[in-house]
């Protein structure tokens, strides 16, 4: 193990001097994890942040259930307090709508996001193309530490004032007026900021996971060559390079109204709230495809392996990734049918949104085929993976209901809207995280957890988010509308049965812990290959862990093995 | 696996910049949120800003100095001068993002105008829209000036695009060997940027409007400024390859420092022509002028 200084002298030394034992020279601690250019290291940093980051804003949600348990204001007054608010009913309501706003907020960009992309993308894209590392392992990790800085932003607006107490509560899409002048006070330019600063770190990571995927892939690693992992990554990236800066655009336009007087937002000057709808969504639509499509690509890989058969219609599979970001780009005031859009806006928005259903139904369909006549079996992931498959798919369903504009003057912003987007975000894309997890845990640590916590976690996080997320519903269409702390007696019953799904499923992470430290201190080593022939991809040619440095020859991909098999022909 | 390395992709030893800079980064923008209200954090607090600001620049310098430093070196071997035409090409797709979004509202409020009032000595708009009296909805306020577009802006457009004629000539003279004219082809780049930044400067002393008030100013002032930010950007990139080329930096087969800075000039460039047609002769069309 090298010294912190000596991390320093290596630079420049050339490849030669150290060639005996390079592809497993470690820098010291702090050169290693604090400035670091491996991109496996910057993938861990990204997971382990991303679940400190779901931990924070898994337990902010657990506060909105347990005040929603039963009408009335029970504990918003507490908290006020606790935040230095003061203590009256509408500091205590002000503190609902930071609740909402922060865990918004933290889930999409502070957990979501660098799970998929910055930790499973950082750590499996290089492998599997067959590459040592990323493009830019510099611009990799200023990626990072500015989606870190994001948070922190995020974090220093729950300490200053923002509306009517501290903290920014404008909902995570921070519409005007309440995000200009319904809310005077600095919290809400933090959380402003703390959005230019992550979209900053995705944008760059954005540039980086694009060049890569273009210009590294091993010799003879073809586009349709790729494993479909790769490709939901490259279709992410290119959606987070187009639509951030129109969101950096807006959130700045929000600055400038609250503190340079301009009047974008502001009909008083002929300015138009509903601009910054339309702008928050252009970005806001493809965003929510960016949390799912790396999801996507990890169902492929798992329900492959586990099918011990090649992914069926492997092209179209691939096609269907890029025909959703096309056009994931021209759907988004689906989101504003209630803002007052002519009919036939309306009409057009109804039919481009239900024409996303058309590439989603061939993913489902497609997978459901790759199981077809395979020879299964029922490891973590893949109980994972089929738990992803059912419920993304019922948060489909309900969505095509809400893409109908007549349906949706309903339906808008009521708990049905919820229950959608947590089927297809906290059963989608999560299940799809822990399915990855699981898959590639072996491979990260070199250890094997226990089947027996990974299905007892899955078990009982099914049965809870299913109980949270499915009678909501109901109360979505009784007309129980979302972010509010309160309700009338009739939404009592349902609203219970929610928060007892909640501790299910808080109680169900237990075993996902216990199972990492488990794994991490009793765990069996992980051969380089733990899930059998069907894992064909090259992260499985390499040992678990892989070395710090792989590839240093770089792998060749032959013409016979095609994309029905991603082996390469000389290990 | 372990043993020579074997291909010629660009391994990095571990940095601290990015986690300097990201810092920065933080401690400027949470410096510009204390320095937008004095009331609760005092007027001293803007300091914090000014040490962000100087975090981020000291760590854009040593970022491209370490750059450079590897580049005169030999790390970057064909496929890493690829990567980094990508880099370069992506970042600029994701610039015209940003500008999309200035030009959305733009359009937005031009097309869809209300019933605005400007008043001279004050500087202040009101709206008038669904009262009595009010003017015809107008996108730019009745009684407000703007910009005449054949005058400063068109000045402006022919130096900005005969910078683009100057960077290319410089190009040109680099690929031919002809270190002469390499250096003069980006003098004049540089000279006419500068020409345009102040001509620019003069023109927001000059005008009517300010920044705030109204739609028109408001795009205005956004889309331009931002604009003549990156009109700056490029003009210090211009300026470090020419240090560079006294260096003696920079040969006919390689040198993409020079080529990124030409392709960002002539993106910046390209903005410029839109904003012109749209917010100078378009946008201004039937108003009176200043």
């Amino acid at each position: 193990m090298a010294t912190t200084a000596e991390g320093f002298d290596a630079h420049g030394t050339g490849h030669d001097d150290h060639a005996h034992d390079h592809a497993d020279h470690k820098p010291g601690f702090f050169a290693r994890w604090f400035m670091s250019t491996n991109h496996k290291d910057i993938g861990t940093m990204y997971l382990i942040f991303a679940i400190i980051a779901g931990i924070v804003g898994g337990a902010i949600s657990g506060i909105m259930r347990v005040e929603l348990a039963e009408p009335g204001i029970q504990y918003l007054g507490w908290w006020a307090q606790l935040m230095g608010g003061a203590d009256d009913i509408n500091t205590a309501l002000h503190m609902w709508n930071v609740f909402i706003t922060a865990h918004g907020l933290i889930m999409v960009f502070f957990m979501v996001m660098p799970a998929m992309i910055g930790g499973f993308g950082n750590w499996f894209v290089p492998l599997m193309i067959g590459a040592p590392d990323m493009a830019f392992p510099r611009m990799n990790n200023v990626s990072f530490w500015l989606t870190v800085a994001g948070f922190f932003s995020l974090l220093f607006s729950l300490f200053v004032p923002g509306g009517s107490g501290p903290g920014a509560g404008t909902g995570w899409t921070v519409y005007a007026p309440l995000s200009t002048s319904g809310s005077v006070g600095p919290a809400v330019d933090f959380a402003i900021f703390s959005l230019h600063l992550a979209g900053a770190g995705s944008i760059l990571g954005a540039t980086n996971f694009i060049t890569t995927i273009f210009n590294m892939r091993a010799p003879g690693m073809t586009l349709h060559k790729m494993p479909l992992f790769v490709w939901s990554v490259l279709v992410t990236a290119f959606l987070l390079l187009l639509a951030l800066p129109v969101l950096a655009a807006a959130i700045t336009m929000l600055l400038t109204d609250r503190n340079f007087g301009t009047t974008f937002f502001d009909p008083a000057g002929g300015g138009d709230p509903v601009l910054y709808q339309h702008l928050f969504w252009f970005f806001g639509h493809p965003e929510v495809y960016i949390m799912i499509l790396p999801g996507f690509g990890m169902i492929s890989q798992i329900v492959a392996t586990f099918s011990r058969k090649p992914v069926f219609g492997y092209l179209g599979m691939a096609y269907a990734m890029v025909a959703i970001g096309v056009v994931g780009f021209i759907v988004w005031a689906h989101h504003m049918y209630t803002v007052g859009l002519d009919v036939n806006t309306k009409m057009y928005f109804t039919a481009a949104t239900m024409v996303i259903a058309v590439p989603t139904g061939v993913k489902i369909f497609s997978w459901i085929a790759t199981m077809w006549g395979g020879s299964l079996s029922f490891k973590s992931p893949m109980v994972w993976a089929l738990g992803f498959i059912f419920l993304f798919t019922v948060g489909g369903v309900t969505g095509v209901v809400l893409a109908n504009g007549g349906i949706d003057d309903n339906l808008h912003d009521t708990y049905y809207v919820v229950a959608h987007f947590h089927y297809v975000l906290s059963m989608g894309a999560v299940f799809s995280l822990f399915a990855g997890f699981y898959y590639w845990f072996p491979k990260m640590s070199g250890r094997m957890h226990s089947e027996l916590l990974s299905h007892l976690h899955f078990w009982t996080f099914f049965i809870g988010v299913n109980v949270i997320f499915f009678p909501q519903h109901f109360l979505g269409m009784q007309g129980m509308p979302r972010r509010y702390p309160d309700y009338p007696e009739a939404f009592t019953f349902w609203h219970q049965v929610s928060t007892y799904g909640y501790y299910i499923m808080a109680g169900s992470m237990i075993f996902f812990f216990v199972n990492i430290g488990y794994a991490l201190f009793a765990g069996r080593k992980a051969g380089a290959n733990p899930w059998g022939e069907g894992a064909t991809t090259l992260e499985w040619t390499l040992p678990s862990p892989p070395p710090y440095h792989q590839f240093e020859t770089l792998p060749v991909i032959t013409d016979e093995h095609d994309y029905h098999d991603h082996r390469p022909a000389t290990a | 696996m372990a043993g020579k390395v074997n291909h010629d992709y660009h391994i990095l030893e571990p940095d601290i910049w990015p986690l300097i800079g990201s810092v920065s980064a933080l401690t400027f923008t949470s410096g510009m949120v204390l320095s937008f209200h004095p009331d609760l954090f005092g007027t001293a607090a803007s300091f914090v800003m000014w040490a962000g600001l100087a975090g981020l620049i000291a760590t854009f310098f040593m970022w491209f100095k370490n750059i450079v430093v590897e580049a005169q070196r030999g790390d970057h071997t064909p496929v890493v001068q690829l990567h980094m035409r990508y880099g370069m090409i992506l970042f600029i797709a994701s610039e015209v993002m940003f500008f999309v979004g200035w030009f959305w509202s733009f359009f937005d409020f031009a097309l869809f105008p209300t019933a605005l009032v400007f008043d001279h000595e004050t500087g202040l708009t009101t709206s008038l829209f669904g009262q009595e009296g009010a003017p015809a909805a107008a996108f730019i306020p009745k009684g407000m000036e703007v910009l005449d577009p054949f005058a400063l802006p068109l000045l402006n457009t022919l130096i900005l695009l005969c910078s683009g004629t100057t960077v290319t000539w410089a190009h040109h003279s680099l690929i031919h060997g002809d270190r002469t004219g390499l250096k003069q082809g980006l003098w004049a780049t540089i000279a006419l940027g500068a020409l345009f930044s102040s001509i620019q400067a003069y023109e927001y002393a000059a005008a009517p409007f300010g920044f705030g008030g109204n739609t028109y100013s408001s795009a205005f002032y956004m889309a331009t400024g931002f604009h003549g930010f990156h009109v700056l950007v490029g003009t210090i990139f211009l300026a470090v390859c020419l240090y560079r080329t006294y260096l003696g930096h920079f040969t006919p087969r390689q040198h993409f420092g020079f080529e990124a800075a030409a392709w960002y000039w002539h993106f910046v460039d390209v903005v410029w022509l839109f904003l012109f047609v749209a917010i100078y002769v378009w946008g201004g069309w039937g108003a009176e002028f200043h």
